[in-house]
């Protein structure tokens, strides 16, 4: 399976990359290539150009900024991984990373390029959404912002201009202040490294005396977009979180509307929803207290 | 003479090469000057050909062809011959090398694009423009026989092939007068091989025209030369095919394909060397696969949960071809009754035209198929009975003292099948001794935790060592090495360590001091092929046959040269050594004196060389056996299955090397694994295959898979000289049964019953719902 | 579409493979792991699947295991690439990982075992005091049709062995 003929492009710049992507139609970004070229391989796709932005500089950088964690787009997976900055100031993203592909992925693959391939059960647009992430785009028109919950337009196609490119998130990281914060992270695959079927990540902050008061749930694989439990999050702040009020505000994750296809229903997708929110709402809970509630 | 290598766990002479990069898998074999091929496939599971423009892709730069059936003559149009006889077909269809007139399956080849490189041939294959009228496409098996169901092949006036009936005893009578009769719907799917190295097939004919060169990644290289020979029409001396290095069989590559018709068609046109190498997308699609049987059975029984009888029917899905006639349902009727001293038995198999890629036997064949049906209905018994699995088992197992066991049915040959030894209640004990003795209490207690774990049970009867022969040729050379030629070649099995071990034990010397050649038409005059785990018995036979002989000739030879009695001569270190002296003479003396020099006559009475040919042939097929436990858990909440532990009890007979075979098993159980849980090749309504890559097609990976444990019995075969039975398929045929098994016992809170496979967690979640 | 323009369909590259500086012109949209087994003839690497999944293309590219598959040949031009050839010493010496692999059977058809082995060594020598959980999590992107994957286990656990100089 060989990709067919395409003009391959190698920019140094931003700069340079909006100016083809401004003048080229036809074009796919070739970032960690572990989406794009089983693509190209399998003539799934046969785009004209190939831009190759592994070589521009400053795409990779991790830094706290005061508007929260900013990561690179180019960032390979397996180093968002062990990035000290990462696993002090989101957890929960190390952990996500646990799940995504295999070694030999993780060592190419970035976080940009599964921001922009957008499948459905990704876990990094999970966790995006689990902190209203900000999305900084590039394009001749000059930078934008985008909202994580403004990104996905539809399946699989985020909010870019043809001639415009994703350049890093930030993620706006939770400070605890006198609370404790505890996160969570499950996923039902059916092996080690697939896409989820149905993920789900929790950010809970606890007061002393245990009430929350503040709650994000992010679900992957039950719409084109990763899904917040606003509704459940809601019914989390101002009470104590235990194992009955998991399984309550778990429940809700059954009953939103599921994405349908070929092989899982509805009905399976919901379960799968509820049990993956408890569980990560679980380990939220003993990371929070420190494990005295179990 | 001691056995110091047969029976020892040696080190593989394979793997030196293998574990540095240095094999030679058919794409890796230089040369020079080869174009490219790739192939033009049929996008429609049924349709009419009406007309092929291949102008826009001969115009293509770096195009040298573009052929079709037309281009290539007579030979590419017809038919190609089944490999194995299937008289009761009435209508027996089997593939053109390239489509003429009409396509019955989507992947199947129509056309070859011959370029400079694999990608320029496949942007020209995306150039072809091939006009089809689709024709409507018969996939649903169940349905194949209504009034009006789509025909799979207009030169059918039914899907039916053929019926495979089988059978002994007083059916009717056994099941009036049985204290129990329980009927079971059953449907199991199993897929396709995906050996890690795809097909591929290279050709390279002599600029004279009269001889050819065959590599093929085969499983058979000598069917691919009698096939060959007779579609070129050249003699089998003028056509060499040999089996490179091979990355996996499993059964799809015994198969003699239409690609290995066509590419040396092709290469003799063009007066080219040709290679096509078959990537994973055309894996899918081309190479051969198991799929569905949907099976009505129903089992009488005694009161003491005895199976006494057997009888239903069986539909079977065997593709838009039969390659290879109807051997994979005819494998599924002879595991019947299994281990089962069964008085009566009534079996039919309804063999079906579909519009999907062909059935050929896939690792086990027919055999899972089988042993799961027996295995649901032994448990149906038992659980109706309020009985355990096992009793059910020690109960209607043939019983040792029973052996040889005639179990009622015939060979293909007409004669009766007889069991030769074997203990199947010792078996099946040793497995539970292994297990665990008192699993319901722990059972009982992770209930009363909210866990559910079960444990599963299967067994099984497999025919090993199948007819006609293998061969080998044994030679000593000169230097005092020793090279051993055979027709078996093997695709990972580990035969040439295993050769060098039988070999090396007989002539006193060391495996490492053998070369082993195999797979080269060239190189041994005879074969048969890699398959329905048999070389074993065969090979190893008949290299043990040659190795005797040729150490009785060095005996000779050595007595004279020595002069002492034969009786007083052993084989050590390669010398020939009179025993309790000093005096011996080399191997590689004796070898180079069999060689001769001018004008000097050999020894009286003997011929020329230290070697010896000899062909073992498998009169009566011998059989190994088993028992499987395993553990499982199930989340509920998710319908995860996790294996936690996974017991077999297997008896081969005799072991030669006993790592290898535990490779053997664990490698099969693994596939049976998957087809329990994992693997599915969908197709849609239309014949579209929608499972055609690796995210959606699920192959088991090392994170979910357990670590097996293995307890070995050994019923020597009185039927080979070596006294061993097969080993590559007993791990795949009870495993799928197995798991399936330890589900429907760890869900039986929920009263779900099981009576397909593979199932997914969602499949599970349902049933647990429904209970 | 028009015809290509040789600039942006051709490129040289110079890249280090086992310890030897390869300069080359590829197409490029040739892959890696096809510029390693006909380019330089180093057919040791493995293509199973040409989509990703498989890992028998599995080579160390700058110290990381990679699908060599899914990298563009021209991408690696300046990286140090160590594939299966280049695993044992100059004198033959084999990585205890290879050693590992023979001595317990870790391999039948051998076809996607240079991945395996590739990937086995990347891993360990980053870190050699994985248990068998994470071995398993390590080759989870590495399929094998033959062994069932517990004698692959096994030489790795060898291996790991060997690599912390446990005695």
């Amino acid at each position: 399976m060989k990709a067919s003929a395409f003009a391959y492009h190698d920019p140094k710049t931003v700069q340079e990359l909006n100016s083809l992507l401004g003048s080229l139609d036809n074009v796919r970004i070739l970032a960690g290539g572990q989406s794009l070229m089983p693509m190209l391989n399998m003539r799934y796709a046969f785009p004209d150009h190939v831009i190759d932005i592994n070589h521009i500089a400053g795409l990779a950088e991790v830094v706290m900024t005061p508007q929260g964690l900013r990561i690179g787009a180019m960032t390979r997976q397996r180093i968002v991984r062990e990035h000290p900055l990462v696993l002090e100031h989101a957890p929960v993203l190390a952990e996500a990373l646990h799940w995504v592909g295999h070694v030999q992925t993780r060592a190419r693959g970035t976080i940009g390029g599964s921001l922009c391939h957008l499948d459905p059960a990704a876990e990094q647009p999970c966790i995006a959404a689990l902190y209203d992430a900000v999305l900084h785009v590039s394009g001749p028109r000059g930078p934008r912002d985008v909202a994580m919950r403004d990104w996905v337009i539809s399946y699989m196609t985020p909010n870019l201009e043809p001639d415009e490119a994703l350049l890093g998130l930030t993620l706006p990281v939770w400070s605890a202040q006198g609370q404790s914060i505890g996160h969570g992270f499950h996923e039902f695959a059916r092996r080690h490294g697939d896409y989820a079927i149905v993920a789900a990540a929790a950010l809970v902050s606890l007061d002393a005396g245990g009430v929350v008061r503040r709650a994000s749930i992010a679900l992957a694989g039950v719409d084109v977009k990763p899904v917040r439990l606003a509704v459940a999050e809601q019914a989390l702040v101002g009470h104590v979180l235990d194992q009955a009020l998991i399984g309550t505000v778990s429940a809700m994750a059954a009953t939103i509307e599921m994405m349908e296809d070929a092989h899982i229903t509805p009905a399976y997708r919901g379960r799968l929803a509820q049990t993956m929110t408890k569980r990560a709402l679980s380990d939220a809970l003993n990371r929070a207290t420190g494990g005295r509630n179990v | 003479m001691g056995a110091r290598y047969f029976g020892a766990a040696v080190k593989r002479l394979e793997d030196p090469k293998l574990i540095t990069g240095r094999g030679q898998y058919l794409d890796d074999i230089p040369m020079p000057g080869v174009l490219h091929v790739a192939v033009v496939r049929s996008p429609h599971a049924h349709a009419l050909i009406n007309a092929i423009d291949a102008s826009m892709a001969r115009g293509h730069a770096g195009v040298v062809a573009v052929l079709t059936a037309d281009d290539l003559g007579e030979m590419a149009r017809k038919p190609m011959p089944m490999m194995a006889p299937a008289p009761m077909v009435k209508t027996p269809l089997t593939q053109s090398p390239l489509a003429h007139g009409s396509v019955h399956y989507v992947g199947e080849a129509v056309a070859l694009v011959v370029a400079e490189s694999r990608a320029v041939a496949e942007d020209a294959a995306a150039m072809v423009m091939v006009d089809y009228d689709p024709l409507p496409a018969m996939v649903d098996l169940a349905h194949a026989l209504n009034e009006g169901a789509a025909v799979a092949n207009q030169a059918l006036q039914s899907n039916l092939a053929g019926t495979l009936k089988g059978g002994f005893g007083d059916v009717a009578g056994v099941f009036a007068k049985a204290a129990h009769v329980f009927k079971e719907s059953l449907s199991l799917h199993r897929g396709g091989c995906h050996a890690m190295e795809c097909r591929g097939v290279m050709a390279r004919p002599d600029p004279s025209g009269n001889r050819i060169d065959i590599w093929s990644s085969t499983q058979s290289p000598y069917m691919v030369r009698r096939a060959l020979a007779l579609c070129l029409g050249m003699d089998e001396a003028s056509v060499r095919v040999t089996a490179p290095d091979v990355g996996g069989g499993f059964g799809p590559k015994a198969v003699v394909y239409a690609e290995d018709y066509a590419i040396p068609l092709a290469a003799r046109h063009l007066g080219r060397a040709l290679k096509w190498v078959e990537d994973r997308g055309e894996h899918f699609v081309a190479t051969t696969q198991q799929r569905d049987q949907l099976w009505e059975l129903e089992v009488a029984a005694d009161a003491q949960g005895r199976m006494l009888g057997v009888r239903g029917h069986c539909l079977h899905d065997n593709g838009a071809y039969l390659p290879y006639g109807v051997v994979l349902p005819v494998t599924s009727m002879s595991s019947f009754p299994g281990p089962y001293a069964l008085e009566a038995l009534e079996i039919s198999i309804d063999v079906i035209y579909t519009n999907m890629v062909p059935n050929t036997p896939v690792r086990g064949a027919g055999r899972p198929n089988t042993c799961f049906v027996l295995e649901r209905l032994a448990d149906r018994v038992a659980r109706e009975l309020g009985i355990s699995r096992e009793d059910v088992r020690r109960r209607s197992f043939v019983q040792v003292s029973q052996f040889p066991y005639e179990t009622g049915m015939k060979a293909r040959d007409g004669s009766p099948v007889s069991y030769d030894t074997g203990d199947y209640v010792q078996c099946l004990e040793r497995a539970v001794d292994k297990f665990e003795s008192d699993f319901k209490a722990r059972q009982d207690k992770a209930r009363a935790e909210g866990r559910y774990i079960g444990m599963g049970i299967a067994s099984y009867v497999e025919d090993t060592g199948l007819a006609p022969y293998e061969g080998a040729t044994i030679r000593v050379q000169p230097n005092g090495k020793v090279l051993l030629l055979t027709g078996a070649a093997a695709q990972g099995q580990g035969h040439k360590t295993v050769f060098a071990q039988i070999a090396a034990d007989q002539l006193g010397i060391t495996p490492q001091d053998i070369t082993v050649e195999a797979g080269d038409t060239s190189l041994f005059p005879l074969g048969i092929g890699t398959i329905a785990s048999r070389v074993a018995v065969t090979g190893g036979s008949s290299v043990h046959m040659a190795a005797v002989e040729t150490r009785a000739k060095a005996i000779k030879v050595a007595s004279q040269v020595l002069e002492a009695q034969e009786a007083d001569l052993v084989l050590e270190g390669g010398f020939v050594k009179v025993s309790g002296t000093d005096r011996q003479v080399s191997l590689g003396q004796l070898a180079l004196m069999l060689h001769g020099n001018f004008g000097q006559p050999l020894p009286a009475g003997i011929a020329p060389g230290l070697s010896a040919t000899a062909f073992y042939e498998a009169r009566q097929t011998t059989f190994a056996n088993g028992t499987n436990l395993c553990e499982v858990e199930v989340d509920i909440e998710t319908g995860a299955v996790k294996i936690l532990r996974y017991v077999v009890a297997h008896d081969c007979g005799t072991l030669i090397n006993p790592m290898l075979v535990d490779g053997q098993i664990r490698g099969g159980v693994v596939h049976g694994i998957g087809n329990a849980l994992f693997e599915r090749m969908i197709y849609d309504e239309n014949g579209q295959p929608q499972t055609t890559n690796y995210g959606e097609y699920l192959l088991p990976l090392a994170t979910e898979m357990p670590r097996i444990e293995i307890v070995h019995m050994e019923s020597p075969s009185p039927r080979n000289p070596i006294g061993v039975k097969g080993a590559g398929e007993g791990g795949t045929i009870p495993a799928a049964a197995c798991v399936i098994s330890a589900i429907e016992d760890a869900l039986s809170p929920f009263h779900v019953r099981l009576s397909s496979h593979p199932l997914s967690p969602q499949d599970l979640v349902k049933l647990i719902d429904q209970g | 579409m028009s015809e290509l323009d040789h600039a942006q369909t051709t490129r040289h590259i110079s890249v280090t493979v086992n310890g030897t500086v390869y300069e080359s012109d590829v197409l490029t949209r040739t892959h890696l792991g096809d510029f390693l087994r006909q380019e330089l003839g180093l057919t040791g690497t493995h293509l199973g699947c040409e989509h990703g999944v498989c890992g028998a293309c599995t080579i160390i590219l700058d110290g990381q295991p990679i699908r060599s598959c899914l990298m563009l040949a021209v991408q690696a031009n300046g990286a140090t690439i160590r594939t299966i050839e280049g695993l044992a010493q100059a004198d033959g010496t084999l990585h205890p990982v290879q050693e590992a692999f023979w001595d317990k059977h870790g391999l039948q058809c051998g076809f996607c075992t240079p991945g395996m082995v590739t990937t086995l060594a990347a891993v360990l020598e980053a870190d050699p005091t994985l248990d068998e959980t994470t071995i398993r999590e390590a080759i989870s992107g590495n399929i094998c049709r033959c062994t069932g994957y517990e004698t692959i286990v096994d030489a790795a656990l060898q291996a790991a062995s060997r690599m912390r100089g446990d005695h």
